[in-house]
């Protein structure tokens, strides 16, 4: 009796299966134009970051132009052994880690803090006037920024002038070791907050002004209200954005690190991406590069799923994954 | 708006003159790069802003033209720009249509497909050897095509799409209009400001960087605009053609001073100028991308 029971169940549910089955098919038949639309963005998908990713298993060969990547030998894991035991292995991983985590320690609240500051401002012409001109850099390209910085930091530069009046010396910033990460952080802050800032403003504009006038009305000060009803208000996109910006610390641009890298500031200036760029594509030293590569993007999910965690637990269970 | 109590006034006040000081911040190295390139760096340094005539110069930019270098820069930069928004923004979009049809089947996979690229990939060198072994190491295609797919921008189209009813589309279907129709005919004349975001946010993005023209172009014909600049401002290499006529050293450093200042504001003034009158369409990119 109950087998029979458990066999009239389990036909309908077969059914359904080829139907559900047999209803997608439709669909694909129906609507295979939706697939030939996105099949461009998918082979070019596969082309550039699928086959490259398979590309990336000569970190554990030695990769010979002759041989290719599939016919290079294995060699497990000698070149993350070279590079973890290499005399400069500390202080390249040091130096990626301080320059990305002083970034976000600057650059993460700074844009909140003028956003705040920006929606302070009552006068709507003003205030839009205030944003255009603290978006500006964030148009100029980071050449040019880093064109800037040397000509104003460059011995007889107007920085020295300046300082000419209490110092006797001329300072020569871009070959101190010790200059390189102030410079690389304020120069992206005089870059970048404003442009940052924009998420933050839009996001405060949805505050309701009611809100506040009943706040005033109970005597909460200017700075009370700020921070009991502006800053939640703020919570939710600032979790989103400090996991993505937090997870991207290992993946540090390449492009201004690169540009402001000058032969004496190397001791502090050198990280991951341009370490990767010289040995791999100068010296030509593919599967060694690749290897590096391969570390830094581990390192880098482990930390976005670590920062993921941490910020559900501070945000009652909102993260981003 | 309710009267503030007077120590709000005065955090008020204060929060105006700090946003003040931030505003010549940011303008003040802009400003000074503008006038240094027509005044001589060590005019300004010594004199101030001279108004005397005769410390006044154009010389920086009648090198800068008569060379050609940033002249051809620019116009590779346009092609490549222009080539790369393009392919990126038709991609992106037909993508972004597919991806917000209801009920597509294998909708999740595919999107798991793409937002995988963005969390992991394959690193610099692998990605240079399949750009190498297709042949396309010094040509435009090497710049247009590895980071045509945006998955950033896949999910903003997909967003944006999503906001058209279905009703507009059932509509043409039961005239009959097949799936392409619908797109071309119903779906696209509607999507103008999503088309509009994605090309600015590209173009800028293609006409600022340096990287990709830096590692798959060694003709220096080829060079964009950023990388012509490069040369000039970080690696110091002025070009023969800009001071040819010049021997002495302490003259060689003038001029190269004047030729850096003058190209800064050449290669930046296009697009400082224009970006006021699409600033609303930026703001717009960022907003449909923070409701996800």
């Amino acid at each position: 009796m109950e087998e029979l029971v458990k066999v009239n169940q389990e036909i309908p549910r077969q059914k359904k299966a080829t139907s559900k089955i047999k209803k997608q098919f439709e669909f694909i038949k129906k609507n295979y134009i939706l697939y030939l639309l996105i099949a461009p963005a998918i082979i070019l998908t596969i082309i550039f970051k699928y086959v490259p990713m398979y590309g990336a298993t000569i970190a554990f060969k030695d990769f010979s132009a002759m041989k290719g990547v599939w016919g290079s030998e294995w060699v497990g894991l000698k070149h993350f052994n070279d590079f973890l035991t290499s005399p400069n292995f500390i202080e390249i991983l040091m130096n990626t880690i301080k320059l990305s985590s002083f970034e976000l320690l600057i650059g993460f609240p700074i844009p909140i803090i003028l956003a705040l500051m920006l929606n302070q401002l009552r006068k709507a012409n003003i205030k839009k006037n205030v944003q255009l001109v603290l978006y500006a850099p964030n148009f100029i390209s980071v050449v040019v920024v880093s064109g800037m910085v040397f000509l104003f930091l460059s011995p007889t530069g107007p920085i020295n002038a300046i300082l000419s009046m209490v110092l006797d010396k001329p300072v020569s910033f871009m070959s101190d070791p010790d200059a390189f990460r102030s410079i690389y952080i304020w120069s992206g802050v005089w870059q970048g907050a404003g442009w940052a800032s924009i998420i933050y403003v839009a996001a405060l504009a949805n505050v309701d002004p009611q809100l506040h006038d009943a706040a005033t009305i109970d005597g909460a000060s200017l700075l009370q209200r700020i921070w009991h009803i502006d800053l939640p208000t703020l919570k939710p996109v600032m979790a989103i954005l400090f996991i993505l910006a937090a997870g991207g610390i290992m993946s540090i641009g390449f492009e201004k690190a690169y540009l402001l890298q000058t032969s004496m500031n190397i001791p502090s200036s050198e990280i991951i991406a341009t370490y990767v760029y010289k040995r791999g594509l100068q010296a030509g030293d593919y599967s060694f590069a690749t290897a590096v590569g391969l570390f830094n993007s581990v390192v880098n999910i482990i930390l976005l799923v670590f920062v993921n965690q941490v910020v559900k637990k501070l945000n009652e269970g909102d993260g981003l994954l | 708006m309710i009267n503030n109590s007077k120590s709000d006034r005065m955090l008020l006040l204060f929060n105006k003159v700090l946003l003040s000081v931030i505003v010549l911040i940011v303008v003040f190295p802009l400003l000074y790069v503008l006038l240094a390139s027509f005044l001589e760096p060590s005019v300004l340094i010594k004199k101030g802003l001279s108004l005397s005539l005769s410390d006044w110069t154009i010389e920086g930019y009648k090198r800068i033209l008569s060379d050609g270098t940033i002249v051809r820069g620019f116009v590779n930069s346009i092609l490549y720009s222009g080539g790369f928004t393009i392919v990126t923004v038709i991609v992106c979009i037909l993508a972004g249509y597919t991806l917000s049809t209801d009920g597509l089947v294998g909708r999740k996979t595919i999107m798991f497909f793409f937002l995988i690229t963005m969390f992991f990939n394959g690193g610099l060198i692998p990605t240079y050897l399949v750009i190498r072994d297709l042949g396309m190491l010094n040509t435009i295609w090497s710049i247009i095509l590895p980071n045509a797919i945006n998955v950033w921008f896949i999910i903003l189209a997909r967003t944006y799409f999503k906001g058209i009813p279905n009703e507009l589309k059932e509509a043409a279907r039961i005239d009959g209009a097949s799936e392409f129709k619908i797109f071309l005919q119903v779906v696209f004349p509607l999507s103008k400001p999503i088309v509009f975001v994605l090309a600015l946010y590209a173009f800028i993005g293609q006409w600022n960087s340096y990287f990709d023209a830096m590692i798959y172009l060694e003709d220096r014909d080829l060079y964009p605009l950023q990388l012509v600049l490069r040369s000039i401002l970080i690696q110091n290499e002025v070009q023969p053609g800009m001071i040819g006529d010049q021997q002495a050293m302490a003259e060689l450093q003038r001029i190269s001073e004047m030729i850096k200042y003058s190209s800064i504001v050449l290669a930046s003034l296009p697009l400082l100028i224009m970006y006021p009158f699409f600033q609303k369409y930026f703001e717009k990119g960022v907003m449909v991308g923070s409701l996800k």
